[in-house]
């Protein structure tokens, strides 16, 4: 299952990267474009996603809040940063619930930090209930349809 | 007065608040007066209920309870519509009483 | 009818696991309700008046006869022997247990069907023509591209918290047969004029508290763009649609805040980027999936003269049978509208006796309307006179199809939590008045739909004539709508004035019908009257 549970952060609980964690801190999208210097950004619900991406290259951590785990958009800013080539660690913080964290994972995020700490057990079941997946992300994985046409 | 409602979590019934339990009738419910929200916190948090609350009611002059919202009565009974499946199969005058 | 690979049914099978570890940590408290409700839903659990409800999904309301058989066993074995066919071509169960939920989907697994996104802030059941596949006038069947968007909507990761609940339908005719444009999106299969297949897109229909007929915001999407096209609309909705407010969180008010223009352009940008994603299944899936979809082995050379002797047997042939594409054949309806009874309801004896007619008469296949009633889509017309004794026996005989008395009518407040108002009596009440002053065969279509509250879940706004039922001070009250379609003439249903109570609104509704009796033109429809003569004649005879 995951590469690294825990890194030691009491923030960050889950991470899926082999490099070091970053912890600047994260600026909101306004601050981070206004500023030259900055290398982390917090997306809330409500911003824009893509007025990242000629910014990409500064980047080494964008987080996504997730101030109520019903409020589904920092989704499409995951995935709208990664099709965009975004590469660095993306990070869902907020209300992450196990029963969500499957899914922001195919969306792009690599690390997690919930506002209240999940269960270690529930989340490795999460990850591994999908045997296959409809839809192709950027997470690589094989959509159905490709298996069944190669 | 003021009576609480909710449903059981494991088969979802209609259940009232009968001062120490979570009864199936109606009829069995108490004045919870103001602490309602203190049993509710209690009683959900236990599991003893789900998806409770508090309702007026009025004890009618035969000591049966009466739900002041058409609504609730209907979740005393069962459907209008189909009084073999309601909790009072037999009773022909149970229809008025929802309305 | 599609058939469930490997892949799909590890998927069904895995979220039949999932949930059951949702409920067990729900009962164990590890969730709390404000943590569960979201996830039960999207298994179509939902707490309602008596119980928990589960809505058992029925994709584009296609059944085979051993899925429409384990649906009556389900009602027997779980519920208290009876099920509910909704208008969405759904089936639901009242009576259900939480400690049970997991067990009904593990059978309902076992015969490829679930209870996925039947509700939630997700993308739902999608819905088509219940004649597809049998209909003299479409041009393909809309079905596999139906299953396409099933596969592509089921556990989207993207998409499962939507502002809201989102509704497909799938038609491929100019009849619509399935409400296509009062969807969140409306898709109807077309020719270009070079010849090719495509879809058009209507985006931002539905009813409910601001009922909207979608615009059409793309008039040709080619085939293998198709999936594409739907996600781009999807995650421009995701983007922003309102979550400020519960009631303005549909596509359709952002669709109508931004103008169709501005939504269509955002699509159209969102489309182009994601062009470049590969996000679009081969064509070589639809062709998978439309192998599926071949036509049945009709025989040839069949009969085609139907004897008519008995008079009860020729009426309910005028009525309930619909004209098939292959010679000899029929699609026939089967009524679960009674008189006085309740509509859309089977019970589990009479669900299987629907199913083992289906294997007998129709290829083993059966359908779901979004009127609540059951189709049989291809039945010999040499049968049919055995299918109409079979059904009459049953009590499911009724030769009421589209006449008042097909009552469309929401479960409401005799079953609904979010119910200001009972429906099922009114419905009960209207059929009877109408069987009892036999002015039901002389007024012939009239679309009749009653919800109990305004997220009309009864279609009232579209029906010819609409039934809203609203709290008035703590007791039912009943506001009349009239001239609404849900037709390819889609139109939304207007209101007469004040409501009525409940006997109100059964007087009501015959003053209306008596006011279209007395100024129909020759082959008008009430709803041709209603759009000739307009409200007034009708106020004047329901208030005086």
């Amino acid at each position: 299952m995951a590469d690294a549970i825990g890194t030691g952060s009491d923030v960050v609980q889950f991470r899926f990267r082999d490099d070091a964690q970053v912890d600047h801190a994260a600026v909101t999208v306004d601050a981070f474009l206004d500023q030259s210097n900055a290398a982390a950004v917090r997306i809330e619900p409500g911003d824009d996603a893509r007025a990242l991406l000629p910014h990409l290259e500064r980047l080494a951590l964008v987080e996504v809040n997730f101030p109520v785990f019903g409020d589904g958009r920092g989704y499409s800013s995951a995935r709208i940063l990664r099709e965009a080539g975004y590469t660095g660690e993306l990070r869902a913080v907020g209300d992450v619930l196990v029963d969500q964290i499957a899914f922001m994972r195919r969306c792009g995020f690599d690390s997690f930090a919930p506002a209240v700490p999940l269960d270690e057990a529930d989340v490795a079941a999460a990850f591994s209930t999908w045997p296959e997946v409809y839809q192709p992300t950027t997470d690589g994985r094989v959509p159905i349809w490709k298996l069944r046409h190669g | 007065m003021k009576i609480l409602t909710g449903n059981d979590l494991k088969t979802g019934a209609v259940t009232w608040w009968d001062g120490q339990n979570w009864s199936l009738h109606v009829d069995d419910a108490v004045d919870v007066g103001d602490n309602a929200d203190e049993i509710l916190g209690r009683e959900s948090a236990a599991r003893r209920v789900n998806a409770a609350y508090a309702i007026d009611a009025e004890r009618q002059a035969d000591g049966t309870v009466r739900p002041a919202h058409i609504k609730d009565r209907v979740r005393a009974l069962g459907p209008t519509v189909r009084p073999d499946l309601t909790l009072k199969p037999a009773d022909p005058a149970a229809l008025n009483w929802v309305i | 009818m599609y058939r469930y690979d490997q892949y799909d049914q590890a998927m069904v099978d895995a979220r039949v696991a999932e949930f059951r570890d949702q409920a067990r940590r729900r009962l164990e408290g590890k969730l709390t309700e404000d943590q569960f409700k979201p996830l039960r839903l999207m298994n179509g659990l939902y707490l309602q008046l008596h119980a928990y409800m589960l809505r058992v999904a029925v994709p584009y309301g296609t059944l085979s006869s051993a899925q429409m058989h384990m649906l009556g066993d389900i009602a027997d074995k779980y519920d208290r022997g009876y099920g509910h066919f909704t208008t969405r071509q759904n089936i639901q169960y009242n009576w259900i247990k939480l400690e049970d939920a997991g067990d009904i989907l593990a059978d309902l697994a076992s015969v490829e069907m679930h209870a996925i996104q039947t509700s939630g802030n997700c993308i739902r059941n999608i819905s088509s023509d219940h004649f597809a596949g049998a209909a003299a006038d479409e041009l393909v069947d809309p079905r596999p591209y139906a299953e396409l968007l099933r596969q592509w909507s089921s556990f989207h990761p993207e998409f499962s918290f939507l502002p809201r609940k989102f509704k497909i339908a799938v038609i491929a005719s100019k009849r619509d047969r399935a409400a296509m444009r009062l969807h969140d999106i409306g898709v109807e299969i077309v020719r270009n004029d070079a010849g090719e297949i495509g879809a058009a897109f209507y985006v931002g229909g539905g009813m409910g508290r601001t009922p909207m007929v979608a615009p059409c915001i793309r008039d040709f999407v080619p085939l293998d763009q198709f999936i594409t096209y739907a996600e781009a609309c999807l995650r421009v909705y995701n983007r922003y649609g309102r979550r400020d407010n519960k009631y303005k969180a549909r596509i359709k008010i952002l669709v109508h805040e931004l103008g169709k223009d501005e939504y269509t352009q955002q699509v159209e940008e969102e489309f182009a980027h994601l062009l470049a994603q590969g996000i679009e299944p081969p064509l070589a899936e639809l062709e998978r999936i439309k192998a599926h979809f071949a036509d049945p082995a009709f025989k040839t050379g069949l009969p085609t003269e139907i004897d008519r002797s008995d008079p009860d047997f020729a009426l309910w042939v005028d009525r309930n049978t619909h004209p098939h594409k292959a010679p000899g054949y029929v699609s026939a309806t089967i009524s679960l509208k009674p008189v006085g009874g309740i509509p859309g309801d089977a019970s589990a004896d009479q669900i299987r006796l629907m199913a083992r007619l289906a294997k007998e008469y129709s290829f083993d296949e059966c359908r779901v309307t979004h009127a609540q009633n059951i189709v049989l889509p291809h039945v010999e017309i040499g049968q049919l006179h055995a299918l109409w004794t079979e059904l009459e026996a049953a009590g499911l005989g009724t030769p009421n199809l589209d006449r008042i008395d097909d009552i469309i009518a929401c479960p409401g407040l005799d079953y609904c939590s979010l119910a200001n108002a009972r429906s099922i009596p009114v419905a009960q009440k209207i059929s009877q008045r109408f069987a009892a002053n036999g002015k039901a065969d002389v007024i012939g279509e009239l679309k009749l739909k009653i919800s109990g509250c305004i997220n009309a879940c009864g279609h009232h706004h579209a029906g010819h004539i609409g039934i809203l039922g609203v709290d008035k001070k703590g007791t039912e009250n009943y506001q009349l709508l009239l001239g609404g379609s849900e037709a390819e003439d889609t139109s939304l249903g207007k209101i007469t004035g004040p409501g009525f109570d409940e006997a109100g609104i059964v007087d009501a509704v015959e003053k209306a019908t008596d006011v279209y009796l007395a100024n129909r033109q020759d082959g008008e429809r009430f709803l041709d009257t209603y759009r000739r003569i307009g409200m007034e004649p009708f106020k004047e005879a329901l208030y005086g």
